[in-house]
């Protein structure tokens, strides 16, 4: 009886087809797809804002470098993750991350809230030559970071993350609706038309590899690496506020 | 059977199978390399020269790339071209197509390490190409389904042999997979650069949602299509159990989508979608070790091969690394060991110990059957065969053994608490306290590779050098229901 009726399916590729797709369309169907809807998947959080342009290009650099392969950006609810890294991540503090880059391993620390823990000089250093601050690392040396960031095409990769749903403003409608909801500093920065003047004052502002004549790679990754993890203040939350939407 | 007359490699489109092969052990060798030196990277950190171009992070996805899908993704095409029309007793349904199958496959592993190297990637693990390089491939990879199925279509016999549903719910299960985790906006039409069209939770989830059928439909059912054909053959017997083929093979196509939460438990990911998970990856077992103990027990009655085949143990000592890594797995993807094992070297061990003890070892042995059947020759040294298994063994053995112990002593060196609840290690003493077995790693990376030159040596002299043999023509494989 068994064996009848699979026969039936493996004298019919058609069938064979059709039966395997719905086999392995099931398992996504139900895992991915609620996960757009469910609310309290990306719990309700004051802080999280996209990435000022010149963030955005370190995050670029953090992924052409493979950074995320060593380094994850997402701590678990354990307590020695949070004695050595701080408060567990959230959902929403990734929401605005196109691709998300929690990562898989840590041959290197966790970075989720690396931001503010160590001065921009340390960083280049660290960057530049890893084993003269840390003799044990196994990092690789980025010297080559110290090479002039190409910054023209800033607009049309704000654009693309816009069209992905990353709310920066294109229109001065768009700017209004993020100064509602960011406040006017923030929103700023993720006005796509003043993009490379916010870059430029940024990294001049910020002068983060040293050298305040030049924007290079090194200032857009240091931006980039120092201001992740400080967007929520935990401080303002009771201890147990985010347990109930794990 | 053997309808159709003249040799095999009349009847059948070999040249292709054979441009595939030969491409199979050169992004075997050129991917395992690049794998040796990575993991002396990680062990000695010098190495990475300050250069942009080879350092580890641009590096990583060079090698595993070209292991995944130069290595494993040429053997299968190989594989599955010499099964279908083998099984089928008919030619490949387009030899153009096939062609441009292989020129297109070929195209994208020579340019998806450049580009990783000069740092166009879209992050995402094993799913690094960007956007340009993701539509050759898929456009490659539609031309395989039509060859693919229409070969079956105009098969000769009335059964479709039972690796060609496993080669089948590969191609389907990969064509899903490919599409929809690389779905992304480019910059502009002519920038490489593309943003993923998701973000943050639910871009993660449909990341491990392929990555782990990456590992389930690329690594697994596809090479259960391999071992289907390949030990049977090898070992002159049928397939242990018809039913038990049915069974795992639904099983398996079914259950592995449910498995990919498991790599982000405790994460920011909704405990309900991990939890999930973690439940279809422990039953995930069963189909598995279907699949293992029917590979195995095939050989009952000819247990003897053991010692005097060396092609025959490695596929079964394949099978045996199979079954061991989907136990690990499903023991993995448990919530408190994974409290433990994530983040840590331990997982990259469990992959080697799939990829290296299973895969590898599975195309080893079905090559060594394949390449004399494709050139019509004998092998060139049975001898050499034996000395490659035992330094691909020993050379999986010492990576998966000093990656457990790297692994746990990250793990708990992490966790560790001193007499006054504070921290007992900072982290960089944990990389300082794995460095023995990252040389070690390295080491079993090396026989492993050498045991592959030796391979290509053996090959290359038996195409080159050996005896022709003289074959009977036709296919002379049971179909499937016939052995119930």
């Amino acid at each position: 009886m068994f064996n009848f009726k699979h026969e039936w399916v493996e004298t019919n590729v058609g069938v064979m087809l059709v039966l395997v797709m719905l086999a392995i369309s099931v398992g996504g169907l139900v895992e991915i797809t609620p996960l757009f809807f469910i609310k309290n998947t990306v719990e309700p959080v004051k802080g999280v804002y996209p990435y000022t342009p010149l963030e955005l290009r370190g995050r670029d650099i953090y992924q052409a470098n493979g950074c995320f392969y060593c380094h994850s950006q997402m701590i678990r609810p354990f307590r020695d993750e949070a004695l050595r890294y701080g408060h567990y991540s959230l959902a929403a503090e990734s929401q605005y991350d196109h691709p998300f880059l929690w990562g898989s391993e840590r041959q290197g620390p966790d970075l989720a809230r690396v931001g503010g823990k160590y001065s921009n000089e340390w960083m280049v250093q660290h960057l530049i030559s890893p084993r003269s601050v840390v003799p044990e690392s196994i990092m690789p040396a980025f010297p080559f970071l110290e090479q002039p960031l190409a910054y023209n095409d800033i607009e049309q990769r704000m654009e693309a993350l816009r069209d992905a749903g990353v709310p920066y403003a294109l229109t001065p409608a768009e700017n209004a609706r993020n100064i509602k909801q960011f406040g006017p500093k923030i929103a700023e920065e993720l006005y796509i038309p003043d993009a490379k003047k916010n870059l430029i004052a940024q990294a001049r502002a910020g002068d983060y590899d040293g050298h305040p004549g030049q924007i290079t790679q090194m200032d857009a990754l240091v931006a980039y690496l120092q201001v992740l993890g400080t967007m929520v203040d935990f401080s303002k939350y009771p201890n147990d506020q985010f347990v109930q939407d794990r | 059977m053997g309808a159709a007359a003249g040799s095999p490699a009349q009847q059948y489109n070999y040249e292709v199978i054979k441009k595939f092969a030969i491409m199979t052990l050169v992004w075997g060798v050129v991917g395992m390399a690049a794998g040796v030196y990575i993991a002396a990277e990680l062990a000695w950190p010098h190495l990475n020269f300050g250069i942009p171009y080879i350092e580890f992070g641009r590096l990583r996805p060079v090698h595993t790339n070209l292991v995944i899908f130069g290595f494993g993704g040429s053997a299968l095409f190989a594989t599955s071209y010499y099964v279908v029309q083998r099984t089928c007793q008919t030619r490949l349904f387009s030899d153009g197509l096939a062609s441009f199958t292989f020129w297109g496959w070929q195209a994208a592993m020579v340019l998806a390490p450049i580009s990783y190297m000069l740092g166009h990637t879209k992050s995402r693990e094993y799913a690094e190409m960007e956007w340009p390089l993701v539509l050759l491939v898929e456009v490659t990879w539609v031309a395989y389904l039509l060859v693919f199925v229409g070969t079956i279509m105009k098969r000769k016999q009335p059964h479709i042999y039972v690796s060609n549903w496993f080669y089948l719910a590969f191609i389907l299960a990969v064509a899903l997979l490919w599409t929809f985790n690389n779905l992304t906006i480019p910059v502009s039409l002519f920038h490489m650069k593309s943003y993923s069209l998701f973000s943050g939770v639910q871009d993660a989830m449909l990341q491990w949602w392929y990555g782990h059928n990456a590992v389930g439909f690329f690594l697994t059912a596809a090479f259960l299509g391999m071992m289907y054909y390949f030990v049977p053959k090898q070992a002159g017997r049928p397939i242990y159990s018809y039913r038990l083929s049915i069974v795992h093979f639904w099983a398996l196509s079914f259950l592995y989508m449910w498995a990919g939460g498991h790599h982000l438990h405790w994460t920011a990911l909704p405990d309900w979608t991990s939890t999930l998970a973690a439940t279809f990856s422990i039953m995930l077992l069963l189909p598995s070790w279907g699949g293992m103990i029917n590979g195995i027990m095939t050989l009952s009655g000819a247990w003897d091969k053991l010692r005097t085949d060396p092609v025959m143990r490695f596929l079964i000592v394949a099978l045996s690394f199979y079954g061991m890594a989907t136990f690990e797995g499903p023991m993995m993807a448990l919530k408190n060991v994974n409290a433990l094992s994530h983040y840590t070297n331990w997982t990259i061990g469990h992959v080697h110990s799939g990829t290296l003890g299973w895969v590898s070892m599975i195309t080893f042995g079905s090559f060594y059957h394949l390449i004399p059947k494709l050139w019509n020759r004998k092998l060139y040294s049975v001898k050499l065969v034996t000395v490659h298994f035992w330094l691909a063994t020993i050379g999986v053995l010492l990576y998966i053994i000093a990656m457990w112990i790297s692994g746990i002593t990250q793990g708990l060196m992490w966790r560790a608490f001193d007499a006054y609840g504070n921290l007992q290690y900072s982290f960089v003493e944990s990389v300082a306290a794995i460095h023995p077995f990252m040389v070690m790693r390295w080491v079993g990376g090396v026989f492993f590779l050498t045991g592959t030159l030796l391979m290509v040596y053996n090959c290359y002299m038996t195409v080159r050098a050996g005896a022709p043999e003289t074959e009977p023509a036709g296919g002379n494989l049971q179909p499937a229901g016939a052995n119930a």
